[in-house]
This record gives C-alpha cells, sequence and structure tokens, in this order.
C-alpha cells in the first residue's frame, strides 16, 4: 500500500490528515462556543491558512487535539472523536453528540494527494461548517450560559456511542478517498433531549449508574477532560456563571443553586446534585494506544479553566431516606454538607403529644365547637390551614418532620413561625364563649339590660373622672 | 459527460422565502467557491483564503453559514428578491422555482458564440404557505429550521460524493472555469434563473429569464 507512494506524497498525506484533524476539532468546538463565527475571505493566499479556509486556532483547543492524538494521526482502527456535551449548574450533565473522524481500508491509489485529496479534504471541511449549525447542539449552544454550559472532549481510540441514548441519529458530513485509506467524518446525535428533566428527580442510582456506565473503563478521571466550550481567560472562575435551572425542567422548588442555605430540601422530593467525588475513582486511560501520560488522580490538580467537573458542589446522597433530609447549600460552597435526621431532634411536640391527645375530645379541629365563631380572623385561618395537621397527631410510630422556613429567626421567641401556629392552634377556650348557652337566653338578657344600665349611670362619675385620666 | 440535476423543496411562509432560499444558496455556492487564484510561473497557482460567516435568520430558527463575500451576498440576495416579487405578483397559489446552475464555457468558433455547458443544476421549488396565526408562524418556524436542516445535509451528502468537477484551469481558462469578477472569492461559473407556476400547477404561463450572472453577450 504505502509503497504505492512516494514518500514526499506520504509524508504530504500525513500532513494533510494532521492538519485535517486539528482544523476539524477546530470548527467543531469554535461552532459551540455559543457565538456566531465570522472570518474573513483573503484573496492573497497567507500560506498559512490550510486547506484555503479561514478557520482560526484556539489555542487551548489545538493543545487538547494535540495532546490526545499524542504524536499519532487518525488512522484505520484509531478514530479520533470529539464529544460534545451538555452540563447544567446542577451537575447533571448529558451527552449530545459525538464527531468522529475514522479511516477505512478502502484505498483510492489513483488519487493525487497534493491536489485532489486536499482540495476535498478542504470541501469536507466546509461541509463541516455547514453541518455543525444543523445538528440539534447547535441551537442548545447558542444558548448557553447561566443554566448550563457546553462541553467538549476529545479522544482517541474507538468510538462511544452508548452515552447518545437510545433513538440517537447519525448524519455523514462526508468522505474522502486517498491512498491510504478513506476517511470518513460524521456526526451521531443525540434525539431525546427531554431525559433532562426525569433525570433532575432521580437521584438514584441508575442516574450515576449511567454516568458512571459511560465511562466505565475510564470514570471519573475522564471528566476531567471535559472542556467547556467557552473561551474565556485562565482563571475565570466558571462557577460564578451558573444561577439556576433551565426552564424545561419540573424541578423542587427547593433545588436550585440561589436557595438560602438553611432551605431544607424535602426527602423524597431530592433536588440536590448527585455525588462527585472530589477525587475520581482511578481508571485507565479512555484513549487506546495513548501513552499514559496522564497520572490517576489527577482532577484536583487541573487547571480551573479546563475541569468544570472537579468544582466541589453540594452534595446530597442518592440513597436520601425518608427520614434523612440533607441541608442544602449554595452552589459551589466547599462547606461540608450536615446531614440532619430526625433521631437527633427532640420531638417538637413532645410536650404536647400526650395532651393533644388527650384532649381529642376538647379539640376544636376535631369537634369543632356548635356555635362560637373564630375570634379572629387569623384563627379562623389557622383552623382551616392546619386541619389537616389536626389528623396528623405525632403518634409513637409518626415522626414529625419539622420544617423551618428560610429566613425564620428564633431569637425573638423560643419557636419560630411555624411551630407557634402549631402550638397555638389548640388555644384554651375564651371564658366568654365557653358560657353554658342553655343556662342563659336571649330573653334574660334583655332583662337584665335595664338593671345594668341603672348601675353604669349611678356610677357614671367614676367613668368620667377614668377617661379624663386618658387624656 | 451528462448535467448533474438535483432537487429541493421547501414549503414556506411568505416573509421566510427570502432567507430560505439565502440558505439553500449560499451552503451551495460555499461549497461551490474557492479562493482567489493567482497564478505563478510555470503554470503554478496558489489559491486565496476563504471566510465564513454564520447569519442567523430572523423568521427561520436556523443559522445559515455562508462565504464572506459582501458582493457574491449582494448578488444572491437581489436574485433572491426578484424571485420573491415575482412569486408575490404571480397571485395566490405561491409556487415556484429557483435554479442555480454551474456552467462551463466553451469557446466556439466565430460567428458562434461561446456555448454554455452545465455541469451542476439545483432547483429549488418552493410552495409558500399562508398561516392564520401567530401560533402556526411560530410552528412554521421551527419546522423549516428543521427542513432547511435536511436540505443542507441533502446537499453536503450531494457534493462529498466527488462527482466530476470542472478541471483546475490554466491561466488562460479560468475565466471559462470560474467567475473571476468578485474581489474576494472564487465562485464557479453559475446563473440564477427563476420560474413561477401559474395556479394551476401545469408548466410555466409565465416564463421571466432573468440572467443575472453570465457573461455571456446576447
Amino acid at each position: 500500500m504505502d509503497s504505492d507512494l512516494s514518500p514526499q506524497d506520504k509524508k504530504d498525506l500525513d500532513k494533510f490528515i494532521k492538519f485535517f484533524a486539528l482544523k476539524t476539532v477546530q470548527v467543531i468546538v469554535q461552532a459551540r462556543l455559543g457565538e456566531k463565527i465570522n472570518t474573513c475571505s483573503s484573496s492573497s493566499p497567507t500560506g498559512s491558512d490550510w486547506f484555503n479556509l479561514a478557520i482560526k486556532d484556539i489555542p487551548e483547543v489545538t493543545h487538547e487535539a494535540k495532546k490526545a492524538l499524542a504524536g499519532q494521526l487518525p488512522g484505520i482502527g484509531r478514530s479520533m472523536c470529539v464529544e460534545i456535551s451538555l452540563k447544567t449548574s446542577e451537575g447533571d450533565s448529558m451527552e449530545l453528540e459525538t464527531w468522529c473522524l475514522e479511516m477505512n481500508e478502502k484505498c483510492d491509489k489513483d488519487i493525487k494527494v497534493s491536489y485532489t485529496v486536499y482540495n476535498r479534504l478542504s470541501l469536507l471541511l466546509k461541509s463541516l461548517l455547514a453541518i455543525t449549525r444543523v445538528t440539534p447542539a447547535y441551537k442548545l449552544s447558542r444558548k448557553q450560559g447561566h443554566d448550563y454550559v457546553i462541553l467538549y472532549r476529545i479522544y482517541f481510540g474507538d468510538v462511544q456511542l452508548t452515552g447518545l441514548g437510545e433513538g440517537f441519529q447519525t448524519v455523514r458530513v462526508g468522505i474522502v478517498g486517498t491512498p491510504i485509506g478513506t476517511i470518513t467524518l460524521s456526526c451521531a446525535y443525540r434525539t431525546n433531549l427531554a431525559l433532562m428533566s426525569s433525570r433532575q428527580f432521580e437521584r438514584t442510582g441508575p442516574i450515576m449508574g449511567i454516568i458512571i456506565d459511560h465511562y466505565v473503563e475510564r470514570p471519573f478521571t475522564n471528566m476531567a477532560h471535559m472542556h467547556p466550550c467557552s473561551y474565556r481567560s485562565p482563571g475565570e472562575d466558571e462557577g460564578g456563571t451558573y444561577a439556576g435551572i433551565e426552564d424545561s425542567q419540573e424541578v423542587c422548588t427547593t433545588s436550585f443553586s440561589t436557595s438560602p442555605p438553611s432551605q431544607m430540601v424535602v426527602p423524597g422530593k431530592e433536588g440536590g446534585v448527585p455525588q462527585v467525588p472530589a477525587q475520581p475513582t482511578h481508571g485507565t486511560a479512555a484513549e487506546h494506544g495513548r501513552i499514559p501520560s496522564c497520572p490517576t488522580g489527577q482532577s484536583p490538580q487541573l487547571a480551573p479553566p479546563t475541569s468544570c467537573s472537579s468544582e466541589v458542589k453540594t452534595v446530597s446522597p442518592s440513597d436520601a431516606l425518608e427520614t434523612t433530609f440533607t441541608r442544602k447549600v449554595g452552589a459551589f460552597v466547599n462547606k461540608a454538607t450536615t446531614q440532619v435526621t430526625t433521631t437527633s431532634l427532640d420531638l417538637p411536640f413532645a410536650a404536647f403529644a400526650p395532651r393533644a391527645y388527650d384532649l381529642q375530645e376538647n379539640d376544636p379541629m376535631v369537634h369543632p365547637p356548635p356555635s362560637p365563631a373564630p375570634s379572629s380572623p387569623l384563627q379562623g385561618s389557622l383552623h382551616s390551614n392546619t386541619s389537616s395537621h389536626s389528623g396528623g397527631q405525632p403518634q409513637d410510630d409518626f415522626v414529625m418532620v419539622d420544617f423551618k422556613p428560610a429566613f425564620s429567626k428564633d431569637d425573638l421567641l423560643p419557636m419560630d413561625l411555624g411551630t407557634f401556629y402549631k402550638e397555638f392552634q389548640n388555644p384554651p377556650q375564651l371564658a366568654s364563649l365557653s358560657i353554658d348557652v342553655s343556662v342563659q337566653s336571649m330573653a334574660e338578657d334583655l332583662d337584665s339590660l335595664p338593671e345594668k344600665l341603672a348601675i353604669y349611670e349611678k356610677n357614671i362619675d367614676e367613668f368620667d373622672a377614668f377617661v379624663d385620666t386618658l387624656q | 459527460m451528462n448535467c448533474r440535476s438535483e432537487v429541493l423543496e421547501v414549503s414556506v411562509e411568505g416573509r421566510q422565502v427570502d432567507e430560505a432560499m439565502l440558505a439553500l444558496l449560499h451552503t451551495i455556492l460555499l461549497h461551490r467557491s474557492t479562493g482567489k487564484f493567482h497564478y505563478k510561473k510555470e503554470g503554478t497557482y496558489s489559491i486565496g483564503t476563504v471566510g465564513t460567516q454564520d447569519v442567523d435568520c430572523d423568521f427561520i430558527d436556523f443559522t445559515l453559514v455562508r462565504v464572506s463575500s459582501d458582493e457574491l451576498d449582494r448578488v444572491i440576495r437581489k436574485a433572491v428578491a426578484e424571485f420573491k416579487d415575482a412569486l408575490g405578483n404571480s397571485g395566490s397559489d405561491g409556487m415556484g422555482q429557483i435554479s442555480l446552475e454551474f456552467y462551463q464555457k466553451k469557446k466556439s468558433r466565430w460567428p458562434f458564440s461561446d456555448e454554455c455547458i452545465p455541469w451542476e443544476v439545483w432547483s429549488i421549488k418552493v410552495n409558500v404557505v399562508n398561516l392564520a396565526n401567530e401560533q402556526e408562524r411560530q410552528i412554521c418556524r421551527e419546522k423549516v429550521g428543521e427542513k432547511l436542516g435536511e436540505k443542507v445535509i441533502n446537499i453536503v451528502e450531494v457534493i462529498n460524493r466527488h462527482e466530476y468537477l470542472p478541471k483546475m484551469p490554466t491561466q488562460s481558462e479560468v475565466y471559462n472555469v470560474f467567475d473571476t469578477s468578485l474581489k474576494d472569492v472564487q465562485p464557479y461559473l453559475y446563473k440564477i434563473t427563476y420560474q413561477i407556476t401559474d395556479s394551476l400547477g401545469t408548466s410555466v404561463s409565465t416564463t421571466m429569464r432573468r440572467l443575472i450572472k453570465d457573461t455571456l453577450a446576447l
């Protein structure tokens, strides 16, 4: 095969393939930066524009591509892949597409390397420019910013498409025959973007499983290789851009990262973040055939701009039990989470529990008084809002969950507002309301009125003196 | 050698006609344009650099990629505007076809004028629909965006078959293959024509041939 190719042609072809691979990566990553790309045509050739196309070289991207290639070239059985994924501010990530530059064994011996192959590679890059604006990830990448970012990862070796979900589509960008094989460029993209909303609730094994399974041979080590598709200066704190969740999800209201530190997360409606280990587990390098130049356990040492995944976020264990809930801290706070279990709390109604049980007969919730109206609207509303709680009197086998609303202060009162309401839902009956109505009737009331009036008239001087003191 | 002919069909709303046509025509021209040739001694030449520009459509959820050449853009926009006007004037039906034809010139002896031999023709059939309310328009935005995406994939597929392309010409022949009138890029010789279908859907009743770009003197 190679013997048919002159040394010069072989050298040229290798150079073309190398620079084609680098330019392919540039085009793909730049198309996912979230901005429109504009480059100028130039009638005078500068000699540095490969394939006669003005494609800028982002140094970081070139560096990553060269690192992934590690001196090798895409060839038969050695594909170069650029994986584009989305990562939300909550830490969820989802693969969107994988671009594959592959080579198969079908050779075109007669083709002219320096002319035809070169021009066809140029044409293929133009096709790539067009196709990168057409796949669904383009629109997503144009809207990235506060709620999610787009990451890229370059790897070399076997193509991995399992992370794209079911029903992913493939589009072939094009092929170029060469004397040593046929170069093909294609894109496999996810079609099922709806996964994002269901994942938000399922903080259980399967979600973790998906992430782990995808990286089964190279778990979180390669999360460290994910790079943001955004051109930011190094050292900028990426975490600062995350402010909330994308609108498409029906998220538990307590799960936003901007929630105040004291907000509790309701168990069972977990909106927290799946656990991301700060220290990734060791694994083999993704890139087969690659010299393992990356040390294991590397993620904490990586420079901040290049590893989104190594941010320390809030952790809520995926196996949240009903009686365990996690205090959610604001995103990117390095405090350890405190797990509060109900066993460590005093039963808030411990003092009241037996009393409430005993007083059920007199409980106005259970047995509303026959005639008296609530003496104040507040009490009325307490009745209506907390009537549901009357059925939930603490029993021995029933665990009360103490809700601590945000911004509640417990320094003024010995208890917070919620507890206040609950405690005072059973106020003692007012003396005037507990009059035995059957004893007095309206007529008797009226009869006693003249007597009362006479007494008041007699004491009128006292009343006047009292009023004077008030003035 | 037979002329390669490809047909693309789109259904769009009235105000989307311009952008849909521009999107497809520019995508084709992106692949059929090179940098300016600079011939050197001994028959060698160097090629200038082609830049690209992303353009967001206003009425369609789509971003088109075109060659960075304002001159070329102006020419294409003018042709599309004329097509749209013709569509609008034709009546309520709104069906038409715009064709982008790449050709080579072949010199003939006097008194015959040069021949134009097409080697690739792209026909874009347009069906203009009328929509009743804003909600339908919004859906149409997205749908047409997706359709255009599919058409781009079709175009790319055809082009990457690497079928016939004119040979790279010598300096004296370059004008027979390429349009050298632009400052910054050099598309293959092309012309844009359009036809409006009448309301009966039969063959053309009003044929207007506008040779937007043709160096042939008739």
